[in-house]
This record gives C-alpha cells, sequence and structure tokens, in this order.
C-alpha cells in the first residue's frame, strides 16, 4: 500500500502532500508537517547518483520504505510499505510525471503550483486509496480530459443563471 | 451591474484553461516563493488567513468566488497552516450540483478532514446520493471521497451502493468501487467480511484493468488467510501466463512491457500461495521460468518484474533451475551501474540466501563495494545482508564492521537497530567472553543509551560467570581484562549511564581482585563517577554499592581501611541526599565500615555475585527463637490470608508497610491492625548478624511471604479471646515476636547486585556449545566470510604482498586451494588513498586494506578477518558522518514555528453560522434528524 505521495521542491516547500496510511492521516495538520520536513532533509542530504530507495521506518513506522525522484527544482516522493515493489514505484513516479507532462506541456514547478486541483485530479486517476489504480498515462489524460470538458460544461450551463438568481435574490 | 462585472471577469479567467486562478491567488503563491525565511512565510500565511476569514463572512459570495477561496484554503493547509474556519464551506460546496465546485468541494474536503473528523457526518448524505448519480464522474467523485472519508461508523450508510457499483457499466467506476470496497476491508475488516466473494468474481471481470484493480484486494486477503485462496493458485498462474503472452490489448503496455504493475501483484501473490506448499509451488514453476526468459532488463520496470521473480522464488519451493536463474538475475543486478538495481541485487541475495547459502560466495567483491558505497541506503541494505549471513567463523569482521559504521552515523533510529543487531550477532557467535566484552564495551561506549538493560545484565553476568568451567586462572584474566579496559575508557568524558552502571559493578566486585589496583585507586575512581554524573542517581548508587564492596574486601582480608577524603564527603552527601535509595547504601556503607571482619566476610563475601544461595524458605533458623517468644507469652503468626479474611485489610495497605519506616509519622486512623508494618516495627530487634546467605537474596517479598506461608501451615490461628477494640496496638504485640524474621532481609536494601546474582542461576549461556570453535586452528581453516572461497583471497594477498610494507603480521599460512580469475591488478591505483568513487574501487586495493587492517588486529589469525575486516577507507566513514551531521542540522535548523493562532475550537459566530448551514441543508447534526441515523445505523 502506499502511505503518501509528495511533491516538494529543492527549498523543501511543500507542493503537494496526500496521504493514505490511517495513522498519518489522523495525525494534526502539524505533525504532517513534520513529516514532510523530515523526508526532505533526508532527501536534500543524499548525494547525487545514488539509489532513489531509503528505508523511512524511522518516520513512517516499520516497513515503511521511500522511493524518489528529483526532476529540476523537485522531488517526487512516493512512501509505501512492504507489498509495493521499489522499482514499480520508481515508475510509478515516472508515470505521474509523465502524465503531468502531457497536462500542462513541458510541466514545471509553477503548473504544479497554480494548477493545484488539477494535480489532485491526476493523482487520484493514479493512485487511488493507497493503491495503484491505473498505470496508463494515457487512459489518466483521457479520464482527466473527460472530467475538465464535464466541468467546463457545468460550468456554462449552471453557474451564470444561479450567480444571476443569486444576484436577484441580493437585491 | 458590479455583480455581473465580476461574474465576467471570473468566466473570463475560468476560459484559461478551467483551471485558472485569481490574481490574488497567483500574488499569494508567488509572495510565499519568494519568502526568505519561515517566518516571513508564516507572516504572510497570516494575513493571508486574515483576510479569508474575513471574506468568507461576506454574504452571498459568488461560487465563483468560494470556490477559489477554498482553494487557497487547501493552500494555507498544505503549508501547515491551520484552515479549519473554512471547512464547513468546503462541506457546503460539495452538495453543489455543479461538477466543477462539487469537485472542488471534495477534493477540500478530503484533504481537509480525517475519518473521525465532526463534520464528516454532513457529507454522508452527499455522497449517498453522489453514489446514485446518473454522472460517472460525479459517482467517481463520490467513491474517491468515501476512500478518505468513510469511517467505520459511516461504512454501512454507503456500503450496498457500493456494491452496486461494482456491476457498475463503466470499468473506470468498477475499478473504483472494489478499491472503497478494499479499502473498507482495510478500515474494518468485520463490516466487508460478507462481500469478499465480490471480489473472486471481479477475477473474472472483462476489463483487464478491473480484474487488476482486484488484486489489491485479494492480495491482502491472502496475506491474513492463505489456505483458503489455495484453489485460485492455477487461475492467477494462467491470467500471469496471458499476460506474459501478450494477450491484452496493447494499450497496457507499458515500455513495452505487457502490463507490468499487474504482473508485479500476481507474482507477489503467488509468492504468499507458494510458501511451503510443493504442489502450489509447481504450478509455477513454467511461468516463472518463462518470465526470465522474457524479462527485457534493460529498463526499470523489466527488473522490477525480475526482482518480484526473485523474491517469489525464495517464497516458494523453488527448483534447483529457477535458484539458478535467480541467482542469474541477482548477479546481473549486482553487476550493474545503477545503485537501485545494486539494491535490489543485495536484497535479492539476502532472500535467496537463506534457501542456498553459497549463492553468496561469487558476489563477494559486489559486497564489499556495495559495503563501501557512499549511498546509505545501499550500505545498511548490505548491513542487512552481512546480518543475515553471519555464522560463528565470520561474526568478528561483520560485527567489527557494524560497530565502526554505527559509530560513523547520527540517526538514533538506524543506531539503536544496528546496536541491538551487533549485540544480537555477539552473544549468538561470540568466539571467546574477551572479545564479547571489547565488543560490548564498543556498543556501550557509543550506543549506551539506546541498548536495552538486559545486554548490560547479561554483560555483567558473563564477567562474573567467566567462561563457565572450572578455569580460575582465566576467569581471573577475563575480569582483570575488562576491569583495565574499563578504568581506561572511564577517563572519557560523558559516557552512557547504563556503562557507567556496567562498569561501576565490575570495578567494585573485582577492582582490587587480583591485587594489581590497590583499594584507594579504585575508590577514587568510583568517586570520580559519582561525582562527574552527579545527576544520575543510579550510577551513584552503583558507585556507592561498588564502594561497599571494595571496602568490605579490605576489611575482610584484614587491611585497614582508609577512607579517601573524596569518599567521606561523597558518603555524607548522600547521608542526606533527597533519594532515599542513595541515603540507604550511604547509611549501610558507613554501618559497613564499622563492623569487625568476620562479619563483613559474611555480608559481602568475595566474588559471591553468582554463588548460588539456597534460600530457607522455611525460615527453620528461627524457629527455636519463635518458640521461645511463643512460650513467653507472644501471639503467634496469623498469616494474611486469615487475617484479611477476619478484619478486611487491604492488599493497599500492607504493601504500602512495606516502606514506611516505624518512626514516622501515621496518617490512618488505629483501627485496623497493619500486619505488614509488625515487621518493620520488630526490626529493631534483629538487625545487626543476618545470616550470611542471606545478603544477596535479601528479598522482601520472597521472605515475607514465605513466612506467612510457614506460619499458615504450622501454626494454628487463635483468634478467640483476641480483641480487636484497640486494633493495632494490641495485636502489635502480640504478634510481634513470631513476625521476626524477615527482618534480617529489611536491613539490606535491594542491591542492584541481587538482579545479577539471582540471574546467574539461569542455566549458563550458548558460550560453552561454542567451545570447539574456539580453537585457533580450525578457525583459521574454516573462517571465511563466505566459506570455502578462502583460496582465492589468500591468493589476493600474496600477489598484492609487494605493495604494502606494513603488513608483515598478517601473512598467513596460504591456502592450498586452485586459483580463482583473477583481474590483474591495476597498480596505479594503489597509491590513492581516497575511495569516494567507489563503483571504480580496486578490488585489490579493497583487499590490501583489509588484510592491513587484520594485521593491526593483533595477528587475529584467520583468513575470515582478511575479507571483511576493518578496512573501511576513513574517508568514506568520515563523509557520510558529516553528511549525516548535516542532515540533522538541516533538520534542526528548521524548527516548526507552527503558530496556532487561529484556535480549532468553536466560536461562537461559527457555531450559529454552522447551525444555520445546517438547517439550510436539512442535515442536522444533532438528533433531529431521524432519517439520516436511520441510514446510517440502519
Amino acid at each position: 500500500m502506499i502511505k503518501a505521495v509528495m511533491m516538494m521542491n529543492t527549498q523543501g516547500k511543500p507542493r503537494l502532500a496526500k496521504f493514505y496510511d490511517f495513522l498519518v492521516r489522523c495525525l494534526p495538520v502539524e505533525k504532517q508537517q513534520e513529516l514532510i520536513r523530515g523526508v526532505f532533509s533526508v532527501l536534500s542530504s543524499r548525494p547525487e547518483n545514488v539509489s532513489n530507495f531509503l528505508e523511512i521506518d524511522s518516520l513512517f513506522g516499520p516497513d515503511s520504505r521511500l522511493v524518489y525522484k528529483h526532476y529540476a527544482t523537485l522531488y517526487f516522493v512516493l512512501v509505501f510499505d512492504g507489498s509495493e515493489n521499489e522499482l514499480a514505484m520508481l515508475d510509478l513516479i515516472q508515470v505521474l510525471v509523465e502524465t503531468l507532462d502531457k497536462c500542462f506541456s513541458n510541466v514545471c514547478e509553477l503548473d504544479i503550483v497554480f494548477n493545484y486541483s488539477k494535480m489532485h485530479t491526476v493523482l487520484d486517476e493514479i493512485v487511488f486509496g493507497g493503491q495503484v489504480l491505473e498505470t496508463r498515462s494515457d487512459e489518466v489524460m483521457k479520464a482527466v480530459e473527460e472530467i475538465s470538458k464535464s466541468e467546463a460544461a457545468s460550468n456554462s450551463i449552471s453557474l451564470v443563471p444561479k450567480s444571476v438568481s443569486g444576484w436577484r435574490g441580493g437585491r | 451591474m458590479e455583480q455581473l462585472k465580476t461574474i465576467g471577469r471570473e468566466l473570463a479567467m475560468g476560459s484559461q484553461g478551467g483551471f485558472g486562478q485569481s490574481k490574488e491567488f497567483l500574488d499569494l503563491v508567488k509572495s510565499i516563493g519568494e519568502a526568505r525565511s519561515k517566518a516571513e512565510e508564516d507572516r504572510i500565511v497570516l494575513s493571508e488567513i486574515d483576510i479569508l476569514k474575513r471574506k468568507l463572512l461576506e454574504p452571498d459570495i459568488p461560487k465563483r468566488k468560494m470556490k477559489e477561496y477554498i482553494i487557497r484554503l487547501v493552500y494555507i493547509e498544505m503549508l501547515g497552516h491551520d484552515a479549519s474556519f473554512g471547512y464547513i464551506h468546503a462541506v457546503k460546496m460539495t452538495h453543489d450540483d455543479n461538477l466543477l465546485l462539487k469537485r472542488t468541494g471534495y477534493l477540500a474536503v478530503t484533504l481537509f478532514l480525517n475519518e473521525d473528523h465532526d463534520l464528516i457526518i454532513l457529507i454522508v448524505n452527499t455522497i449517498q446520493k453522489d453514489l446514485r448519480s446518473d454522472n460517472y464522474l460525479v459517482v467517481c467523485a463520490a467513491l474517491n471521497a468515501i476512500c478518505r472519508l468513510i469511517n467505520e461508523e459511516t461504512i454501512p450508510a454507503v456500503l450496498p451502493q457500493v456494491v452496486d457499483l461494482l456491476n457498475h457499466h463503466k470499468e473506470a467506476v468498477r475499478k473504483k468501487a472494489i478499491m472503497a470496497l478494499h479499502r473498507f476491508h482495510r478500515k474494518s475488516p468485520s463490516s466487508v467480511s460478507h462481500l469478499i466473494s465480490n471480489f473472486r468474481k471481479r477475477l473474472c471481470d472483462n476489463d483487464p484493468g478491473v480484474m487488476g484493480a482486484t488484486l489489491c484486494p485479494l492480495f491482502d486477503l491472502i496475506t491474513e488467510d492463505v489456505a483458503s485462496y489455495k484453489d485460485l493458485v492455477s487461475s492467477f498462474v494462467s491470467i500471469l501466463k496471458q499476460v506474459t503472452e501478450r494477450r491484452l490489448p496493447k494499450s497496457y503496455d507499458y515500455h513495452q512491457m505487457p502490463a507490468p504493475f499487474i504482473q508485479i501483484k500476481l507474482l507477489k501473490i503467488m509468492a504468499l500461495l507458494g510458501s511451503g506448499d510443493k504442489s502450489a509451488s509447481e504450478i509455477m514453476y513454467m511461468v516463472l521460468g518463462d518470465l526470465f526468459r522474457k524479462c527485457d532488463s534493460s529498463t526499470n520496470i523489466g527488473n522490477a518484474i525480475l526482482y518480484e521473480c526473485i523474491r517469489s522464488i525464495s517464497c516458494i519451493i523453488p527448483s534447483p533451475k529457477l535458484l539458478e536463474a535467480a541467482a542469474d538475475a541477482i548477479s546481473k543486478f549486482l553487476k550493474s551501474d545503477s545503485h537501485n538495481l545494486k539494491y535490489m541485487g543485495i536484497d535479492g541475495l539476502g532472500r535467496l540466501i537463506k534457501i542456498s547459502p553459497d549463492i553468496a560466495e561469487q558476489h563477494q567483491l559486489a559486497v564489499i563495494d556495495c559495503l563501501e558505497d557512499p549511498d546509505d541506503t545501499l550500505k545498511r541494505k548490505t548491513f542487512e545482508l552481512l546480518y543475515k549471513m553471519t555464522k560463528s567463523s565470520n561474526v568478528e569482521v561483520i560485527v567489527d564492521r557494524m560497530i565502526d559504521y554505527m559509530i560513523s552515523i547520527n540517526d538514533n533510529h538506524y543506531k539503536t537497530e544496528i546496536a541491538s543487531r551487533c549485540v544480537e550477532l555477539a552473544e549468538q557467535f561470540a568466539p571467546s567472553n574477551q572479545w564479547f566484552i571489547q565488543i560490548m564495551n564498543k556498543v556501550f561506549e557509543h550506543a549506551g543509551d539506546l541498548v536495552n538493560i538486559k545486554v548490560a545484565h547479561n554483560l555483567m553476568r558473563l564477567i562474573a560467570e567467566g567462561f563457565g568451567e572450572d578455569d580460575d586462572d582465566a576467569d581471573s584474566k577475563l575480569r582483570l581484562s575488562a576491569v583495565e579496559s574499563y578504568l581506561q575508557i572511564m577517563s572519557e568524558p560523558k559516557l552512557p549511564s547504563l556503562f557507567l552502571q556496567v562498569i561501576s559493578w565490575v570495578l567494585g566486585e573485582y577492582g582490587t581482585a587480583d591485587g594489581k589496583y590497590s583499594a584507594s585507586y579504585i575508590s577514587g575512581k568510583l568517586c570520580d563517577v559519582a561525582d562527574a554524573y552527579s545527576s544520575d542517581e543510579t550510577v551513584k548508587g552503583y558507585a556507592v554499592s561498588a564502594l561497599m564492596k571494595i571496602y568490605a574486601f579490605e576489611i575482610a582480608s584484614g587491611r585497614k581501611v582508609d577512607v579517601l577524603p573524596e569518599c567521606q564527603s561523597l558518603i555524607e552527601e548522600l547521608l542526606a541526599s533527597h533519594s532515599t535509595d542513595l541515603q540507604q547504601r550511604a547509611y549501610e556503607l558507613q554501618a559497613l565500615l564499622a563492623l569487625d571482619a568476620r562479619a563483613v566476610e559474611s555480608i559481602l563475601p568475595l566474588d559471591a555475585s553468582c554463588e548460588d544461595i539456597e534460600v530457607d524458605k522455611d525460615l527453620s533458623f528461627l524457629n527455636g527463637y519463635i518458640q521461645q517468644a511463643i512460650e513467653s507469652g507472644a501471639q503467634p503468626y496469623i498469616s494474611e490470608r486469615e487475617r484479611s479474611g477476619m478484619l478486611e485489610t487491604t492488599d493497599y495497605h500492607s504493601q504500602d508497610h512495606h516502606e514506611v519506616p516505624s518512626h514516622a509519622l501515621r496518617f490512618e486512623a488505629y483501627e485496623r491492625p497493619k500486619p505488614s508494618s509488625l515487621r518493620t516495627q520488630a526490626s529493631t530487634e534483629l538487625v545487626p548478624v543476618p545470616e550470611p546467605s542471606y545478603y544477596s537474596e535479601a528479598h522482601q517479598p520472597i521472605s515475607t511471604s514465605s513466612v506467612s506461608e510457614r506460619e499458615s501451615s504450622e501454626i494454628k490461628l487463635r483468634l478467640d479471646g483476641v480483641k480487636q477494640k484497640w486494633g493495632r496496638p494490641s495485636y502489635q504485640s502480640s504478634t510481634s515476636a513470631s513476625s521476626t524474621p524477615p527482618q534480617a532481609a529489611n536491613g539490606t536494601s535491594s542491591h542492584p547486585d541481587v538482579g545479577v546474582g539471582s540471574s546467574s542461576l539461569k542455566p549458563r549461556s550458548s558460550y560453552e556449545s561454542k567451545k570447539p570453535e574456539i580453537d585457533p586452528e580450525k578457525q583459521r581453516l574454516a573462517a571465511s566470510l563466505f566459506g570455502g572461497s578462502s583460496s582465492s583471497r589468500s591468493d589476493r594477498k600474496s600477489s598484492s604482498g609487494g605493495h604494502k610494507p606494513a603488513k608483515g603480521t598478517a601473512s598467513k599460512p596460504p591456502k592450498e586451494n586452485p586459483i580463482p580469475v583473477q583481474p590483474p591488478p591495476d597498480l596505479l591505483d594503489f597509491g590513492e588513498p581516497t575511495a569516494t568513487s567507489v563503483t571504480a574501487t580496486d578490488p585489490f586495493k579493497e583487499l590490501e586494506g583489509l588484510m592491513d587492517s587484520s594485521s593491526q588486529d593483533g595477528g587475529s589469525t584467520d583468513v575470515m578477518g582478511v575479507l571483511y575486516s576493518d578496512a573501511a577507507p576513513v574517508t568514506t566513514t568520515t563523509s557520510v558522518d558529516s553528511l549525516l551531521s548535516e542532515l540533522s542540522d538541516s533538520s534542526k535548523g528548521n524548527p516548526g514555528t507552527y503558530q496556532s493562532q487561529t484556535s480549532k475550537g468553536p466560536n461562537s459566530q461559527e457555531a450559529l453560522e454552522k447551525d444555520a448551514l445546517v438547517r439550510q441543508m436539512g442535515v442536522n447534526p444533532t438528533s433531529q434528524n431521524p432519517t439520516l441515523f436511520k441510514d446510517l445505523l440502519g
């Protein structure tokens, strides 16, 4: 099971953090921040050209592993337990990044910051409830596009009349 | 008009791709991005929180605007600030019909709330409604929310709909419904136990994606209960076969591998099912063999599958052919330049080594490379492998390595782990006690606060027991060497408390034992310890007890004791200590100094910590005394059971009174006799000369219970005529005489030695059984880390012999085995001192270092020493060290400056607003809405 998905920049600012582990989810916000900081401090101390794996029992409990990948200014981090395969998780990060790349055509940190909800949409199509749901980035793209389309449609139909009625009611 | 304009602007912004944000949000992100310090960032976020609080209170917020606010709230919370004031708006937004808003609402809610949040109850209705929606995207959004928001109590409210969705026409929905059900199973297995068959059914789904999703819950279910899924073995195997034969649609390919994630899950499941099951394993041989042949080891995902195959093979009962294939795959991993693959290779090696122990042999050099690698993860994995392959023949090198690494790291979590591993290996495989003590000293010195206290007791016991044979000479040598090493170590500053306890105990027990050190020297050292660690009462207690023993031995041997002035002042200080324990020890010490040699010798006999103590449970030696007392009119002892039956003496009281000294104030009314206090009282009559055998067994509870036992059995209770009117006094006078015996116990406090002494009664540890291995001749022959391959090492040694000048002592009888093929040594490499670029490390250089150090080891002439002994180039270690210290620094420098300015507690305004909202939505969290609860509970 995947316990957490995190993205943070090289200065340690969290860009996206999603926890799936029941225990971690029930922690207060501050504790979750501590986890993120803890992960960052480990990552930032790793030299170049070493493996992408870490054992991270000290932060996420026994049998916790972490896989990370460093793209430009961003760390992509997956935390998971022994029921996942490290190399496969590395490829899952690859899938995520490829998909984001397709979404934003050449993804960069800013895209991720400013398209927060879309990021989550993409992630939710790939990882669902802590399990890998879909690994084909084309399929993910299709699903995400469908959502955007239908969101846009519902927007143009419902938003204006509703706002207008709200406006009338307000007067 | 104003409003219309805003709408226009929002629409314009919305058209920038549907996810556009307002300028304010962009500004916020930008300013936070440019913040120089955490404090500045906090300031920005706090002002943003103020703005949002104000804005959210405005009436008639346009929904578009509200969506934006909520995204900003999410952003704030991601940065670690409390956004709970806006949760209710996110909840409200999930009720919206507009998909965009609904999804935003769900997103925010899933990020804000956990399963047990109070507001969840307001969402359950919406989720129920959305699960029935015609729009599958709405259904998906609701399923997603379920996974993150539903707790045990609310599962029944949504369960029927989720089960219905397992047959939804959209495969995306079916997939998510399975995942949701799986999530329920994880959360509360009992809630979905009747639905497990659905997972089996979905395994046959037409859509491979749905089938793949089903494997996740099945994996969990099989982990819990293998036996009931054995019938699926052939199904899983045939699915895997079909996948590898590319029967799935091309779209499932990933980097030219057919559905790799499905393959990996299947392999994991097969590992579970084939474990210890020969017939199930045999069904798998074919497909596993195919996988090894087909897997493309040039891609990451191909290697992932290969690794998974290795794992499966290590779990099932493998065929020799598969083992061979797995070994080949591992050697490919280990030879790779990629650290990731090396890591997987080491891991695989660790798994396979349990089945075929010789497999590690061919990878010795690769393993050494990994051990020297700058990559900490790889290093740790390698230590794990070494830990798994430790035998009595290679334990010394491996443990030495581990300790060096342990010293070099700062991460307490891992330090604890590796320390406990060192101890475990040392206890299990120690070739000699001397070595064991050395290793323990190192572990204590560098990780003393992290190891279990039992380890310390074990060490003390070992020193006390010696070799476990009647070889007194060897024993005293061992002790002397322990004492010497401790006297040396003691001068170092800041030793861990546990280690000091061991040191004090050993010095007290054996410091003066063979006359090498004078009593005043040792006692001076002990005083130094007590002074230097004056805040640590346990250490002080040990030190005082040790002093007492030193003096006792002196007195007993008839020498005159000169109490050093610093000892005198220490004793005086402790006589007034706040700690009653220390006080008592000091008083005892003082009392002991005044006694004559004979008495002292019986109190503290020399080296008696592991004498077997015979406890006279019946205290028969007191029979005469009791008889006498009874004859002169004393009341017999009344056993506690009978007493409590009569007088309702509570346990609490009787326990309590062991501690209460007789002259202390009494706070209870004199209503009930307090039997146990009597014994304390009686102490004054009996103290001075305790039976010698008593000293170290002086356990209060034991003796008291034995008294009651005996009394109850031998002497009948005579209660008639005893008037209880005055309670305590009358009772006391009558029984005091008969209850005296345990007093001997009371005179001496329970010493730490007692624990050690009594533990010596346990059967001797496994050292004895290891005796044969200590034979150096045998050791030399058998010794090699990987067993059997000593030849290559000795050859390498002789070939490299000319290069290193300072290794004469290390030369050992070379083995006569044939010379394995060796790459010619790169001579130019030898001069280079640093070995930081590990992948390029010359194996010969490695061996040079290894041998060199083994010579420094005092010529521990075993060949095993050669390969793995302490040769870590210092540079590597230090770089790791500094790296880790950097790490801890950076974590320190990033203090959690979370400001709890906005409390999560309810404020009245918010409560009112919440109430209004709740009314408006027709969902009331109180019991005024019966239908909601009917849904939830029914």
